[in-house]
Parts: C-alpha cells; structure tokens; sequence
C-alpha cells in the first residue's frame, strides 16, 4: 500500500500543477481581452488604469465617428463579398480536387493552399507589384481580390476535409435511382457539405474583417478598414474610443465562429 | 412459403435474358480486373458473383450500374444496349454493403427518392413507400431517420429504395456482410423471400459460399477477372469445372495420378502414391493420360472396414476434429494428405490409428493436366 499512496499523491501534485499552469496560460490569453473590454466601460478620459468609473460614453462616440462608421462599413462589405465569393469558387475547387481525376490534381492541391502559407507581407507586396506592372491603380477591387486570394485556402482545406468524410455511394446510391449530377449535388453532397460550408462562409468573413497587413497594402488611396483606422486612431492616441472599437470586433469575430459552430453542430445534429 | 416452390420451378422456364454482358473487359491502367466475361442472367432468376476478394465481383457490378466504364465489350440490360447510358437512366438497383442510406433524409424520403425522378405522382409515391415497407416487414418507420434504425432495418430500408423503382435489374454488393453472424442468416431468407416475391432478377455479390449456395439459382465462379465456372449450386459444388472453384467451394481432395486403363464411362488410375482406384470418366479419355481426382471430405468413408465395390485407400489418421455429431479428419493415405468430414455413427478415431478409407467412383471428378474438368 505504502509506494502506491506515494504514487497518487505525487499523481495529484502533478495534477494541481497542470491546472495552476492551465490556469496562468488562460490569464495570459484572455487578459488582453478581458482589459479591452473592461477599459471600454471606463469613464476616464485616458485608454488606460485605473477606472474612473463606468459609462457608455466611448461607445456613444463611437457611433459618432464618420470615419469609424465608413471603415467598419467597408470592412463588412469587403468581408461580405470575399465571403461570398470564396464559398462559391472554393466549393467548386474542393468538389474538384476530391472527386474528379485529372492531369496535374497533385499539384492544384498543392498550389491552392499556397497563399495561406506564404507571409501576408510578401503576398501584399507581389500583388500590389504584379497590379504595377499591369499598370493598374489601387482600388476596390484588388483590395476584394486580396482578401479573396488569401481567403480561398482555408474554404478549400475545410470543405475537402468535410467532402473526404462524405462517402461517394451516397452519391452513388442517388445517381442509381435516377438524379442527374446536378440533383445529385443538390439533394445529397450539399446538405451533407453544409456544416463545412457555414464554417468556410464565417471563417473567410473572420479572416477578411480581421486582415490588416494586406490590407494596408491593397487599400485605394484614402479608403480604411476597420482594422486600418484602428491602426491610424493608434497613431495619434491610445483614446479610450478605441477600446469600445476593440469590444465590438471581438464580439463581432469572436461571436461568428461561435454562431457558426452552433449552426453546424444544429446542422449535422438533425442527422445522429 | 408457397410462392418460392411455385416460382423456383417457374423462374427456370422463363427463358427471357434480363442482363447479357458479352466479352467485358475492364482494366484499372495496366491492371485487368475483367477479362472477357461473358455472362446471361435469366430474367426473375437470382446469381450470385462469387469469389476470392479483388477477382472483379464488384467491378462487374459497377459496369452494370454505370459506375464504371468497360474497356470492351457491350452490356446488355432488358434487350437495351447500355455502354453509353449514363446511370441516371438505366433504371438499376443498387446496394451497397453499408446501406449508403441518404443520412439527412427520412426513410420516407429515402425510399421515395428514386421515384420522386420517375415522375411518380405525390399520392402513388406515399402509398408505394408504404407498400415498400410492409415488404421489408418495417411498417411504420417513415418518420425515423436511418441513424436510428440498426444495421439490419437500415439494409431492409436499402433494399425497399432499390426494389421500390422496379429496376430492371437488383445488384447487390454483399449486402449482408456488414450484419452479425445470426442477423445474417435471418436476413439471407428474408431477402430470397422477397426476391422471389417481387421477381425481380438479381445479381448478388459475395465472398461467402454458403450465402452463395444458400441463395442462388445460379453460381458464377470468378478468380483472376475470368469466369471459372457458371452452373447451379449443385452443379459448382458436385462438378467443379476447375482446380479452382474445386478448392474454393468447400473441402475437397485433390489427388493426381495416371490413367492406366479407361472406357465404358469409367476408367483405372494409378494414384502417385501406387494406390489404384477407379472413377467415373467421360469417353474422350485415354489410358496414359495424367490426371486429378477430386472427390469432396465429405464423401470420404472412414471406418475398420471400408465398404465393398468401393475404391479403398489405406491411411493413419494424423488429426481428429470432434465437432459432436461430425468429425473432421486429416488423414495420411501412404504419402498423401487427404481430409474426410464425416458423421460419427458409433466410434470416432483418434490420432494415429489405422483406418481405411473408402469413396465411390461416382463420386470422382476428373481434371486434366489444364486444371480443367474432364468432359
Ligand atoms: N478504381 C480502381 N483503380 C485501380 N484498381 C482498382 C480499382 N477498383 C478496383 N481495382 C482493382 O480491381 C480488382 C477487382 O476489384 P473488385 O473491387 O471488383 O474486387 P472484388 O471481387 O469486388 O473484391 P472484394 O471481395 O474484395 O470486394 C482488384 O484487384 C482491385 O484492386
Ligand atoms: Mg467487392
């Protein structure tokens, strides 16, 4: 008995400390965020401690700010589109690459993730010296097409993850009683692929809404985003607007993936 | 049960050809998975593809649905030549080993699929998914989704959506090996049950031989891509074509020797280990000739004495089964390894005590030196 009672209580010593350092790594994550949120109810006039009180006097202000409304409406735009846009292309190519056969598959596969690898610095600068040398101006447009291209692999790896899942004599079975391809597609892959579709569609807006470092570089002269006009508020102060600004994207990027995550557990529950 | 007595005999009369399949071929790249198949599958009968796994059962399966494309040779289903039909207008029945229910639709749905795209109207739809149900003996599922029925509904839910859209032909892929052992047995009778009451012809596909003699009115023997032998279950099992479907179907023993003296649909074989036995042979065979005697384990005698006008071999048991009511021995006849199962009458023998063995020669077949039976 006796070793065997050193053994849990060693057991249990390591335990607690595994908690204490789970617990130290969720403060060092969180607390950032927690600050901002806090900090956004501040009354004081300074964006930093102490409070002075509480007051919704940032957020008021927020929503009196031309340049924070036009930012944060650019950026949903964007997000929208690039969303839009990524879904519909990036479930095609998944579609593509898990189940047709054809030259160079290997390679497409490959290739198409190529962008959420290479740092975002370098993409912005290719792009923006790729639209030089075709001699085009900064616009809208390349700034879609940006976050399009860098938005697209993620749709892609998580729609051919969810297609690979997805048996084929499902389709196979639907063909058999008489679907064509595209009814097929309709009544049987893409409720199946649904689930993965959510995800894709609010992991792109997330990833479009939150982009910064492209962003700064394919953004038509005068036009920001929602995270370029914090960086440009930054510059001349730390004001306690910015704050209240901070709050509402982590609401906003926080609570799509959680609102998806439920959608598609409600999705793929309906069929257990 | 009436209708299966009633209808085995009929089914045979029915000469209408429901599926010709004339010299299929089908290769993977360089890989031949079907070569040169010809096949006829009578209408309203039931055929089992049956062989060792990677023959080409599924891929022959998969070229009648339209799943695969057949490098030669032309499929013919209901007098309709179907190379270049796509699948979605061939009017088949499938399915799988693993149901392949749409997971997201109710059983309802799932069985008014294939109808739904047959422009079936909305009051026949819900009285023949009913009709479908009460034959699979599930009423009153509609509403479930598949994930709540067990393996077993769910394959009786699979077979309602194939059968509901009256194919021309059934294919099924061994459909029952998903199932546990005893669910497995129950499901054989039911689906021959329900085979025979629809009427429908049926291809079905299987490693296991007994599902196959079980079931079938035919048996195609397949190994290697090729055809071994296409025959009743008596007629693969009593006749084997083939070294291979001999050694496949059951237990048989394989003995080599040399004719010594033939006529009179009988002939004399000197065994390799000297022993001389006679057999059954057809007219063609020369004395001189070098061939193998096949005779069933269960059609060796065992015994202190064996019968008289028998062929009689001399032997030492080398391992004793004792299975209860039967036994299982490995016998070695002076040289040669032989198995017989036999049912035990009043004394089982045990490891090395001398027996004799005896088999009639109507019980002998004759392969000649191509592996192929002797006709
Ligand atoms: N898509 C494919 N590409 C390449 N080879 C294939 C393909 N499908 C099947 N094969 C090969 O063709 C051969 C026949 O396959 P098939 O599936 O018809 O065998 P089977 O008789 O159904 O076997 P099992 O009892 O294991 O299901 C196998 O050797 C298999 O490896
Ligand atoms: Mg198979």
């Amino acid at each position: 008995m006796q070793p065997r009672q050193a053994e849990d209580a060693s057991g249990v010593w390591g335990w607690r400390a595994v908690k204490i350092v789970t617990i130290l790594v969720y403060i060092f994550m969180f607390a950032p965020i927690l600050v901002t949120v806090i900090l956004s109810f501040n009354a004081s006039m300074f964006g930093g401690f102490p409070m002075t009180g509480v007051s919704l006097q940032w957020y008021g202000k927020l929503f009196q700010n031309e340049a924070v409304l036009r930012a944060f409406k650019t950026s949903i735009w964007i997000a929208l589109l690039t969303a839009a846009v990524c879904t519909v292309i990036g479930v095609m190519a998944a579609i593509a690459l898990t189940r047709h056969e054809f030259r160079g598959k290997q390679w497409m596969n490959t290739l198409v993730i190529l962008p959420a690898l290479v740092p975002e610095t370098i993409l912005g600068v290719g792009l923006l010296l790729l639209m030089k040398w075709a001699n085009q101006p900064r616009s809208y447009l390349l700034l879609v097409l940006g976050h399009i291209m860098l938005a697209l692999p993620f749709v892609v790896l998580v729609v051919q993850a969810r297609l690979i899942g997805i048996k084929r004599v499902y389709e196979e079975a639907a063909l058999s009683l008489g679907a064509n391809r595209f009814n097929t597609f309709r009544e049987v892959t893409l409720p199946l692929l649904m689930p993965a579709i959510v995800a894709a569609v609010l992991l792109v807006f997330t990833i479009s809404f939150d982009n910064i470092t492209a962003s700064l570089f394919w953004r038509p002269p005068g036009v920001e985003t929602m995270p370029t006009q914090i960086l440009a508020m930054l510059k001349i102060s730390i004001s306690p607007e910015i704050n209240a600004l901070g709050t509402l994207m982590i609401v906003i990027t926080v609570g799509l993936p959680l609102l998806g995550g439920a959608i598609a557990r409600i999705l793929s529950g309906n069929r257990q | 049960m009436l209708f299966i007595h009633s209808s085995s005999s009929e089914v045979l009369r029915m000469t209408d050809i429901a599926v010709d399949l004339k010299g299929v071929t089908l290769t993977y790249g360089a890989f031949v998975a079907v070569k040169d198949v010809d096949l006829k599958i009578d209408k309203g009968s039931f055929v089992t593809l049956l062989g060792p796994s990677g023959c080409g059962k599924t891929t022959i399966l998969r070229s009648i649905a339209g799943l695969v494309t057949p490098t030669s040779g032309e499929i013919v289903v209901a007098g309709r030549l179907i190379n270049d039909v796509p699948i979605y207008k061939r009017n088949i029945g499938l399915v799988f080993q693993n149901y392949a229910l749409f997971p997201h639709k109710t059983v309802a749905d799932n069985i008014a699929f294939g109808l739904k795209y047959r422009d079936v109207p909305k009051a026949d739809i819900e009285r023949k998914v009913k009709r479908a149900l009460d034959m699979v003996r599930l009423p009153g599922v509609e509403k479930k989704l598949p994930s709540q029925l067990s393996g077993g509904q769910q394959q009786r839910i699979a077979l309602a959506r194939a059968i509901v859209i009256e194919p021309d032909v059934l294919l099924l892929d061994e459909p029952l090996s998903a199932l546990d052992a005893h669910l497995r047995e129950e499901m054989r009778t039911e689906l021959k049950i329900i085979q025979r009451e629809v009427g429908i012809t049926t291809i079905f596909v299987t490693h296991d031989q007994e599902e196959a003699l079980a079931m079938s009115d035919r048996i195609v023997v397949m190994n290697h891509g090729l055809i071994e032998q296409n025959g009743t279950p008596e007629d693969v099992y009593r006749t084997p074509a083939t070294k291979f479907v001999a050694s496949f179907l059951g237990q048989s023993n394989l003995m080599t020797g040399t004719v010594v003296q033939a006529g009179n649909g009988s002939a004399r074989i000197t065994l390799d280990n000297g022993a001389s036995i006679e057999a059954k042979a057809p007219a063609s065979l020369k004395a001189g000739s070098k061939v193998t005697v096949i005779v069933r384990a269960q059609r060796l005698e065992v015994g202190k004495k064996a019968a008289n006008g028998a062929n009689k071999l001399k032997g030492r048991i080398a391992a004793t089964s004792y299975l209860g009511g039967t036994a299982i021995y490995a016998i070695d006849a002076e040289g040669m390894k032989l198995q017989a199962n036999t049912i035990i009458d009043d004394q089982v023998f045990r490891e090395g005590e001398a027996v004799d063995i005896a088999f009639a020669p109507s019980d002998c077949v004759l392969l000649g030196e191509d592996d192929r039976r002797l006709v």
